[in-house]
Parts: C-alpha cells; sequence; structure tokens
C-alpha cells in the first residue's frame, strides 16, 4: 500500500479529475430533469414517453455510451465532455422518476391552499412543490453521485482521466496502483453521499421541526 | 446500422447468436448465485429487523465498487475466464437484490404477520408463507433492477478477453468501427428490455392478486 | 430557493477543485507553444512519452501529458484533430496504418516509405535503433511439443491451436489477415485479450490459448518462459521506436531534444526499462532516471 503515500501528486490529481467528471453530470442531470420530472409528473402522455425512454437509456452500456458520444455531438474522440455528457444522460434517466413521484407525493391540499394564497403556478412549484419533493430528489440523487463516481472509470477504457487509469496501469504493472484507485473510489463516493444527506437535511428543516 | 443486419454477422463462432447466449448466461448465472445469497440474507435481517443499517451501509458501499477494478483485481488473483466475471457482476447484482428484499418484508403491514403469530404459525413459517409471498413485489424490484445491471455491465467482461455483447463494443472500440459499436449496444439494450420483461412475467404468474401493490414494478 | 442556490453553488466549488472544470480537456486543441504528448494503452509507450514529456519540459518547453488513450485507430485520430501533437510510434506499424498495402520491411525502406505516406502537417523525427515488434509468442511445452523455431515450423499446427491477442489483431494487415497470407497459418480460433498485457500472458500461460501476440521487448516473455517465433518471412516489418508530431509544433528546440533521445535509445535500453516496469517502479521516475544517465 506504499505506492498511494509515495505518488500522492498523482493520486490527487487523479482524484480531482475523478471527483470533476463525476459530480458535473450530477449537477447538469439535476438541472436537466426537474422540468422533465415536472413535466413527467403533470402530463400522462409526456410520462408515458419518458418513463420508457429513461429506463432504455439506463442499459446502454456506459463504455458505448462514452465512445458515441463524438458522433452524436461532433466532439473529438478524447474530449472530457464525451463522458460528462454520457453519464448527465444516465443521471437524467435516473432522476425524472425520482422527481416525478417527488412531487406526485406532494399533497392536494398542499397544492390548493398555495392557490389559495394567490402564488402563481411558477412560484407554487419552486416554493412548494419542489422543496416539498427534495426527499425523494435527494434519494435518487444520491444513487446517481455514487453510480457516477463508480462509472467514471470506464472512460479510461478511452484515455480519459480519473480512478480508471489507476486501474488500467495497476493492471500492467503493480496491483497496489488499482487498490489506490479502489480506496478512492469508496471514499469519493463516501463523502459524496454523506454532503447529499446534509444538504437534503439543510433543504428541508421542516421535518427536524415537526418531530 | 447495417452491421446489425449483415447476415454475416449473425453466424459462425463468434457470430451475435453465440454473443448473445453467452450474455444470457452470464445474466442469469449472476442472478441465480446474486440471488441465493441475497434473498436469505435480506430476508433473514427483513425478519428479525436486527442488522438492517448493515444492510443499507453495504448495499451503498457494493454500489460505489467500480466493476473494472473488481475484474481486474480478480484477474491478477485467478487468472482470467468465468471468475472474475461472475464475482464482479454477482458484487453488482447482490445490492439490489438484497435491498429489495429487506425493504419488502420490513414493509408487510404488521397486523398480517400478527395474525400469522396468532394461528400459530412457526416463525419459519410466517418468513416463507406470509412475509416474503407478500413482500414480493418489492423483491422483483429488486431483481428488476439488478437484471438491468447486469445486463448492461457484463458488457465489460469483454475488457479481460471474455465474450458475451460486449465483445462487439470493445472490438468495435478496437476497429474504430462505430456501427459495430452501436449494434453492440443496441443488442445489449434489447436483450435488458427483454429480460426485464420476463421478470414482469414471472412477476403477474407467482405474486398473489390480492397483494397490495402487486402490480407496481417495484422502486425502478 | 436561495438555499438550493447555495447548496448547488457548494457542490459547484467543491467539484471545481481548480478553475473551470470543462477548459481543461473540454476544447481539446492546445495553445500554441504546449506540447500534449499522448501514449497508446500498454507500458512501453507511457514509459517512452514520459521521457519525451520530461526531457522537454526540462529544457524549457511547456507540455500536458494524455497517457494510455487506446491503441493506433483511437489515438491516430486524436492526433490528426489537434488533441494530441506528439506520440511515441513504431514505424512499421504506423506506415501499415496510414497505407495499408506497403510492403517495405527493412529498418530504413520503412521510415522513408512512411515519411512519404504520413498526412500532411504530421512528421515523424529522427528513428531510434530501438525496435520492438509484434512476435507470435508460445510457451516453452509448446515449442518442445511441436518442435518449433520460426513461424513456419508452426504453420502444420495452426488449424489446432487457438491464438489471442489486441481486438485489433483480427483487422490489421500484419495481423490475422498477414498470417494467411505471408505463412498460410490460419488459427483455430482467435480470442480477443489485450495489447500485449496481463490478460494475454494470463491466458497464455493458462492455456486457453497456445500461442500469442506479445511485444518483443515484454519482459514477461522470459520471466513466464516464453518463446517468441522467428519471423522469416518479415510479417512484422522493422518496429523503430520514432516520435510522431504535429509539424507546427516541431520547433528546433523541440526536433532537438527528441532526436537526441532517439539517438542514445536502442533495444537493450528499451528491454532494461521495461523489466524496471514490471519491477512496479514508477513509469515517470524510470524516464527520468535514464534521461539522467544518458546525459539529456
Amino acid at each position: 500500500m506504499t505506492w498511494i503515500f509515495e505518488n500522492w501528486d498523482k493520486f490527487l490529481e487523479a482524484s480531482g479529475v475523478h471527483l470533476r467528471l463525476a459530480v458535473i453530470p450530477v449537477l447538469l442531470g439535476l438541472v436537466v430533469a426537474i422540468p422533465l420530472g415536472w413535466l413527467a409528473n403533470r402530463s400522462r402522455s409526456a410520462s408515458a414517453v419518458l418513463m420508457p425512454l429513461s429506463n432504455v437509456l439506463y442499459t446502454v452500456p456506459s463504455l458505448a455510451m462514452i465512445v458515441i458520444m463524438p458522433v452524436l455531438l461532433g466532439s473529438k474522440i478524447l474530449d472530457e465532455i464525451n463522458i460528462i455528457v454520457a453519464l448527465t444522460i444516465y443521471t437524467v434517466a435516473l432522476l425524472i422518476r425520482n422527481i416525478a413521484d417527488g412531487l406526485h407525493s406532494v399533497p392536494g391540499h398542499v397544492v390548493a391552499a398555495a392557490n389559495a394564497m394567490g402564488f402563481r403556478p411558477l412560484r407554487r412549484f419552486l416554493t412548494v412543490e419542489l422543496p416539498l419533493a427534495v426527499p425523494v430528489t435527494i434519494a435518487g440523487l444520491r444513487v446517481a453521485m455514487v453510480s457516477n463516481i463508480s462509472m467514471v472509470s470506464i472512460g479510461a477504457l478511452i484515455g480519459l482521466g480519473g480512478y480508471g487509469q489507476l486501474f488500467i496501469q495497476g493492471f500492467q504493472s503493480n496491483e497496489d496502483i488499482i487498490w489506490a484507485g479502489l480506496i478512492g473510489t469508496l471514499v469519493l463516493a463516501f463523502i459524496g453521499d454523506v454532503l447529499l444527506q446534509l444538504a437534503g437535511r439543510v433543504l428541508t428543516p421542516w421535518v427536524r421541526a415537526g418531530r | 446500422m447495417g452491421w446489425l443486419f449483415d447476415p454475416a454477422h449473425w453466424s459462425g463462432s463468434t457470430g451475435i447468436p453465440v454473443r448473445i447466449v453467452e450474455h444470457f448466461t452470464y445474466t442469469w448465472l449472476t442472478l441465480l448465485i446474486a440471488a441465493v445469497i441475497a434473498v436469505p440474507l435480506g430476508a433473514f435481517v427483513g425478519h428479525t429487523g436486527r442488522g438492517g443499517f448493515l444492510i443499507v451501509g453495504l448495499t451503498n458501499g457494493l454500489r460505489a465498487l467500480p466493476t473494472l477494478a473488481v475484474l481486474i483485481i480478480v484477474v491478477l488473483w485467478a487468472g482470467i475466464g468465468d471468475v472474475p466475471v461472475y464475482t464482479a457482476l454477482v458484487l453488482l447484482a447482490v445490492p439490489p437484490i438484497m435491498a429489495g428484499t429487506y425493504a419488502g418484508i420490513r414493509a408487510v403491514e404488521p397486523s398480517i404477520v400478527d395474525a400469522a403469530r396468532g394461528v400459530g404459525m412457526h416463525e419459519g413459517g410466517v418468513l416463507l408463507q406470509v412475509e416474503l409471498p407478500n413482500a414480493l413485489p418489492l423483491v422483483f424490484g429488486g431483481f428488476r433492477g439488478a437484471a438491468l445491471q447486469v445486463v448492461s455491465t457484463a458488457t465489460i467482461a469483454a475488457y479481460v478477453g471474455a465474450g458475451g455483447l460486449g465483445r462487439f463494443v470493445f472490438d468495435g472500440l478496437a476497429f474504430q468501427e462505430y456501427d459495430q459499436m452501436l449494434g453492440g449496444a443496441v443488442l445489449v439494450a434489447v436483450l435488458a428490455v427483454l429480460v426485464d420483461l420476463v421478470f414482469v412475467g414471472l412477476q403477474k404468474l407467482t405474486v398473489s392478486p390480492g397483494v397490495v401493490g402487486a402490480g407496481s414494478g417495484g422502486n425502478r | 430557493m436561495k438555499r438550493i442556490a447555495t447548496a448547488v453553488a457548494a457542490v459547484m466549488l467543491l467539484a471545481g477543485c481548480g478553475g473551470d472544470p470543462l477548459s481543461s480537456g473540454g476544447s481539446g486543441q492546445s495553445s500554441s507553444d504546449t506540447i500534449v504528448v499522448g501514449s497508446a494503452n500498454f507500458p512501453e509507450s507511457r514509459l517512452i512519452a514520459e521521457i519525451y514529456a520530461e526531457a522537454l519540459s526540462a529544457k524549457g518547453v511547456k507540455v500536458t501529458k494524455k497517457l494510455n488513450i487506446g491503441n493506433r485507430e483511437l489515438y491516430f485520430k486524436g492526433v490528426q484533430d489537434g488533441s494530441i501533437d506528439l506520440i511515441p510510434e513504431y514505424t512499421g506499424v504506423l506506415l501499415r496504418h496510414v497505407k495499408k498495402e506497403s510492403t517495405e520491411v527493412a529498418p530504413d525502406e520503412v521510415y522513408e516509405a512512411l515519411k512519404k505516406a504520413l498526412p500532411s502537417g504530421l512528421i515523424v523525427l529522427d528513428k531510434s535503433t530501438a525496435e520492438d515488434k509484434d512476435a507470435v509468442v508460445v510457451t516453452k511445452a509448446t515449442v518442445a511439443q511441436y518442435s518449433l523455431k520460426s513461424i513456419e515450423d508452426l504453420v502444420p499446427y495452426c488449424k489446432n491451436l487457438v491464438f489471442g491477442g489486441p481486438p485489433e489483431f483480427q483487422q490489421r494487415p500484419d495481423g490475422l489477415a498477414g498470417l494467411k497470407a505471408k505463412y498460410n497459418c490460419e488459427f483455430k480460433e482467435f480470442k480477443a485479450l489485450d495489447v500485449g498485457g496481463p490478460v494475454t500472458v494470463a491466458a497464455l500461460k493458462d492455456g486457453s490459448v497456445q500461442a500469442a501476440d506479445l511485444f518483443t521487448t515484454d519482459s514477461a516473455i522470459s520471466a513466464n518462459d516464453f518463446v517468441a517465433l522467428e519471423d522469416p518471412k518479415n510479417l512484422f516489418a522493422a518496429q523503430n521506436v520514432t516520435p510522431l508530431i504535429n509539424e507546427k509544433k516541431a520547433s528546433e528546440q523541440v526536433r532537438s531534444i527528441l532526436n537526441a533521445i532517439s539517438k542514445k535509445l536502442d533495444t537493450k535500453t528499451l528491454l532494461d526499462l521495461n523489466a524496471k516496469l514490471s519491477a512496479k517502479q514508477e513509469a515517470d521516475k524510470v524516464a527520468k532516471d535514464w534521461l539522467a544517465s544518458a546525459g539529456i
């Protein structure tokens, strides 16, 4: 296990790249999934298209998804944007359902109360329905975060950075390097998960106040 | 999409049908092994109520485990072949099945369980005849989630020289033939949908119509 | 909403960890004075790339590294679209890649043909004498069983044997097609493994394949009692290690540094340095040490 200490700089660099490639898709995915989740909750026909579509997208193997991106995006084969968009698609596919379920779980009388107070639909959505959907959304985000952190390593098969590079280099020379990457992955996943749980608590103070 | 419909690719020892069978074998055998491990564990913890935090922690921890790394490490230890492939895939399939079983049993109405005990059922009978049948919708949800991940991830096995539909994705990448890679990806997606449909069918056949939520597909 | 915005901003900050996240790999096009050094997905290529990068940056040239990209089919696109500027290459396989029908086999002929065949904008600098060829490799037991010395001796048995190599070996002109055309050797089955790496070595060792494509400078060959069969018909052309570079980035200074490396790099050096990599030394350190000992 000495590799990680003797090559701390390389480990940190891989960690930075890995974190970047995993977290940006979670954020982008959230931004894209909120309106789509809203749509899926509002309209039956939208839901009938979005839900099966997101299920199928989720089955596309990650390596294939990453390498198909240059064809779809016109990007270069080695660009990080390929893996970022690919993971964003998985995140959206996962979150749409969570957000729709979360919005669906908002009790009708709460919506009615907001209406009675004169909230316009956009304000009601942003300040009442969306916050109440936070717990379910956070649950989805946690799954997305962890699976993204685990999936980024696939990008190493086409030369992208992160812990996957450590797996491949370790495979070719030194098993210690694989363990360094593996431990890094688990630690990042753990930290990401704890941060999301914290965010969930900060964003839903009423959950604790009610106890 | 020409690649997919070229009859030349549908024959021979490295043709599409052979790869589909390999991929499907990886899938069902993985699910079987994972079921043997995960269902009793999830059922036990769900029934006794002890060690629930362990299930949740283990599930999340395993979910973060990168399949590529597991595959590589097992190859270094045990050589190439089936062992690394199944190890990596089983580790992937255990968390959703275990979580589904656990959640399913926890969600059974306590009054039903009490009633079963009240008519003099043994704990084993309570678990097998009352709790598990009532938990089936969520158990199936777990299996469907696991199956989806296994079908999609079995692709990676080709990295260490294994077969399956991943062969087309990796070979397509190696030759820079996008239609071969795309063809492989489409086949994986189709297989995943078919496997999911099989589970939907099984669920319809095995879940008692009296069980609440029998129609829902679990958490996915 | 304000809370959400704050939380998102906080996560963004955490994620950023060093400037604009999309800029580093987003555009691919490097600024005019930075050289992006790439490498293929096997240790020797990474090592030579480290040697180039280390020597250049020691002389004040700005360098960034994109190592372990993949095979030639993949990274050559990166060279052409400007994502990478410099990569260690092997003359023979590169020639076959840019000109499939080429027939040259001797080092100088291959090198001259390669210079002519490269797409405009890309050049090779001086070639080194260091050679690392693909080879058909078998175990000592197989050698004894069939009394083998060269690929020719293998021909009668090809149809009974399983051959392992990187997936691209199925399509390269000096892969399966060349084995058939030059030696009339058609294997029973081809197993796609990796690029002269641990999977191939393991498969040969455990008998999953009986013959495999490995590199002649690989220390795994001697370490595992493997034998590289001779190639009397020159299926695998001369493979001198040579820098492939984007012409725009090849300033006088860059040329002289890289040519100095090629002058010192020979096959024995490659064998020694590869052995150090197998002994778990880090490629960048091995590169640095060698440059110091070679006085570059």
